[in-house]
């Protein structure tokens, strides 16, 4: 609030606060992971040097100017940013280097269709000043092009195409060739429309990768490990947390950090001390047994949590949590595109709860689940407490929740003394 | 009975959980016995009058629905098919595509299949919200469609034509007709997605009932009733939000 007051009495105090930063800014955007990504960069440089960083993930420029406002001893600013709102806050804080992971269709309520964000990403891209490093993910076409386009610019990408998937997912964005509009070939799909692509007609590709992850293990719920090669050749990495998406975030925030300074030792040390950031992958205790949280947003992103469950040992309940405030999307229409049916087959029992549980319910009716197996529990608290009932002692529930409702969740666990407040922990 | 779905540009126009639609269509159609074969149907691929007994065309952005428009337009057969009494459930994108044409911002114009008397033309909002209609499709059976609006096109109806229904609360085909939607016999358009079906299972009925009479020959059969409690709730939920909440500029 202090942010959006300031930026509303004096409009160019961002400017001038930025302009302060010794080190400079860095911004990370993306559909998908800008808050673990930047998280796992400020790990990375912590040490080097003092960070303004939006950890609260208010991503937008109100957020910013009030990190800036707080942080006055800080040399660089690193911000995640907000989709829409990248084009301004380049603008104003005139960044030393602009991170760009993903785009994939989200909340089209609020940011209008993928290909209006694309263009905006675009032409904030062509704005940005001579000296402005730019990291993108080669994967996803509408980027890696980009990367193509801008000297100078580092591109990162997966290169293992054992861990692709059979078939480009349901929901698989930017499909068609940037340039002729044919459907793209994969030599290897890897999270939603991520990947090795070639347009057959035109031969439109997938960029050079300055950076990749090869020899990828995924070792359940727990973790992933991976080979990170760049021009000085190969180094491991096994992150503590699980899932192909956090490799692209890993490899993200490796790709920034280099060009802001740190060494390959610092950012393997970095990426393999780092914990989940708030709520993305968070394994509560409650009692005797333990609450694993994973958020979702969007069908990309829940296809690979539903993934990554499947993977882990799908478990046999499941607490799914859907609200419609805004933080969330209004329009819940996502949740038909996102593959759920592989976590379903192996449910005996699925809670739906949220502001539009019964719209869950359906979604899992018309995916073949029984009836008698899901039960709606709009009440969060309740839906939690049946879900607990369900688990025997000593086992772990599981919990999808989207954000508010993620939010929400995790006050309960707090109020009933289990966790320690976010604020703590982020400190 | 096997009901034949021709289901228009699967890959290209999905956006709005279009999937979801078909899954309500082709459980409801099982769960009494029928049974639903969807058979896609793709660029430069025909549709022939009499093959299908429900055509279905979802949504899709700006840009897949610039890359099927003139196929669809070139295609022909749609109307014929209508006339012949087969039942289509089109939605947003695939709804503007079936009026005669749509004109985006820059003035370029897509051509539109010209089922439905109608045509659309890109405004400078974008109409987005939840959405309720009132609709009277079978004379003397009201019932409301709850759903959610997502578009920048108005859709003006020609004097005469018919809308599927009356908007409650939300935008509907243009934000001050009160009109939504269109329907010509047995085809029905609408921008209503969330998807629509699921939580207003009585025009997935409807539309089954449509294809089995086009699949026979004779009259639209009376349905079985399902149990529809889930179906019920979703619905007072969405419904509510549209009354509270309905509609915003963006």
């Amino acid at each position: 609030m202090p942010g959006k007051v300031l930026t509303l009495l004096t409009p160019s105090a961002v400017e001038r606060l930025a302009a302060r930063l010794p080190q400079g800014s860095a911004l990370v955007s993306a559909t998908n992971g800008k808050t673990t990504t930047t998280a796992m960069v400020a790990e990375i440089l912590e040490g080097r040097m003092r960070l303004a960083h939006n950890n609260s993930g208010a991503n937008l420029v109100s957020g910013v100017a009030s990190t800036l406002l707080s942080t006055r001893e800080a040399e660089l600013g690193l911000f995640e940013v907000d989709e829409a709102a990248l084009p301004e806050v380049a603008r104003r804080v005139r960044p030393r280097a602009v991170c760009l992971g993903n785009l994939f269709r989200d909340q089209l309520d609020r940011y209008g269709e993928l290909e209006l964000v694309a263009e905006r990403w675009r032409r904030a891209v062509a704005e940005l000043g001579d000296s402005t490093s730019l990291v993108v993910n080669g994967d996803d076409p509408q980027l890696g092009d980009l990367g193509r386009e801008r000297a100078g610019s580092v591109v990162f990408g997966l290169d293992d195409p054992r861990r692709a998937a059979p078939e480009l997912q349901h929901a698989a964005d930017s499909k068609w060739c940037l340039r002729c509009g044919t459907p793209y070939e994969y030599a290897a799909a890897y999270v939603g429309h991520l990947g090795d692509y070639r347009c057959p007609a035109c031969g439109h590709s997938r960029p050079p990768l300055d950076l990749a992850a090869r020899a990828i293990e995924l070792h359940g719920l727990d973790a992933v490990s991976f080979e990170l090669v760049d021009d000085e050749g190969p180094v491991s990495v096994r992150l503590g947390l699980p899932g192909l998406y956090n490799v692209y975030n890993a490899l993200a925030a490796a790709a920034l950090a280099r060009v802001l300074g740190a060494t390959r030792d610092e950012v393997r040390a970095g990426l393999e001390r780092f914990t989940a950031a708030f709520g993305r992958f968070e394994r509560l205790r409650i009692g005797e047994r333990t609450l694993l949280m994973l958020l979702v947003k969007n069908p990309a992103g829940a296809n690979e949590v539903v993934r990554t469950l499947v993977a882990g040992g799908a478990p046999r309940h499941a607490v799914i949590a859907l609200n419609d405030g805004i933080a969330d999307g209004r329009d819940v229409s996502w949740i038909w595109d996102v593959d759920f049916e592989p976590l379903l087959e192996r449910l005996e029992r699925v809670v739906a709860t949220g502001d539009r549980a019964a719209e869950l319910a359906l979604r899992f009716k018309y995916a073949g689940v029984e009836e008698n197996a899901i039960e709606v529990i709009p009440d969060l608290g309740r839906a939690l407490d049946r879900g607990l009932e369900l688990t025997p002692p000593g086992g772990e529930l599981f919990a999808v929740p989207t954000y508010t409702a993620m939010l929400e969740l995790r006050h309960i666990v707090t109020e009933r003394g289990f966790a320690r407040p976010y604020w703590k922990q982020a400190a | 009975m096997k009901i034949r779905v021709g289901h228009l540009y699967p890959d290209y126009l999905n956006i709005y959980a279009d999937r979801g639609n078909i899954a309500v269509l082709a459980r409801r159609a099982a769960w009494r016995g029928n049974e639903l074969e969807v058979e896609a149907i793709g660029m430069n691929e025909p549709v022939e009058v009499g093959a299908h007994d429900l055509y279905y065309v979802g949504g899709g952005q700006d840009r897949e629905q610039a890359l099927v428009a003139r196929d669809l337009a070139g295609k022909g057969g749609l109307v014929e098919a209508v006339e012949a009494g087969a039942a289509v459930l089109a939605v947003c994108g695939g709804y503007q595509l079936l009026g005669r044409f749509y004109r985006e911002r820059s003035g370029a114009e897509l051509p539109g299949v010209g089922l439905f008397p109608l045509q659309t033309i890109a405004g400078e909002r974008r109409m987005i919200g939840d959405v309720l209609l009132d609709c009277e499709l079978v004379p003397g059976q009201r019932r409301t469609l709850a759903g959610f609006e997502n578009h920048a096109g108005r859709t003006l109806l020609d004097a005469g034509a018919e809308p599927l229904g009356r908007v409650v609360a939300g935008f509907g085909n243009d934000g001050e007709s009160g009109f939504e939607g269109c329907r010509v016999g047995r085809a029905i358009g609408t921008y209503l997605h969330g998807p629509l079906l699921p939580r207003n299972p009585w025009l997935a009925d409807w539309l089954l009932s449509q294809a089995l009479a086009h699949r026979t020959g004779g009259d639209a059969p009376e349905l079985e009733p399902l149990a529809d409690a889930f179906e019920a709730e979703a619905h007072a939920v969405s419904a509510s939000r549209a009354r509270s909440r309905g509609g915003r500029h963006a």
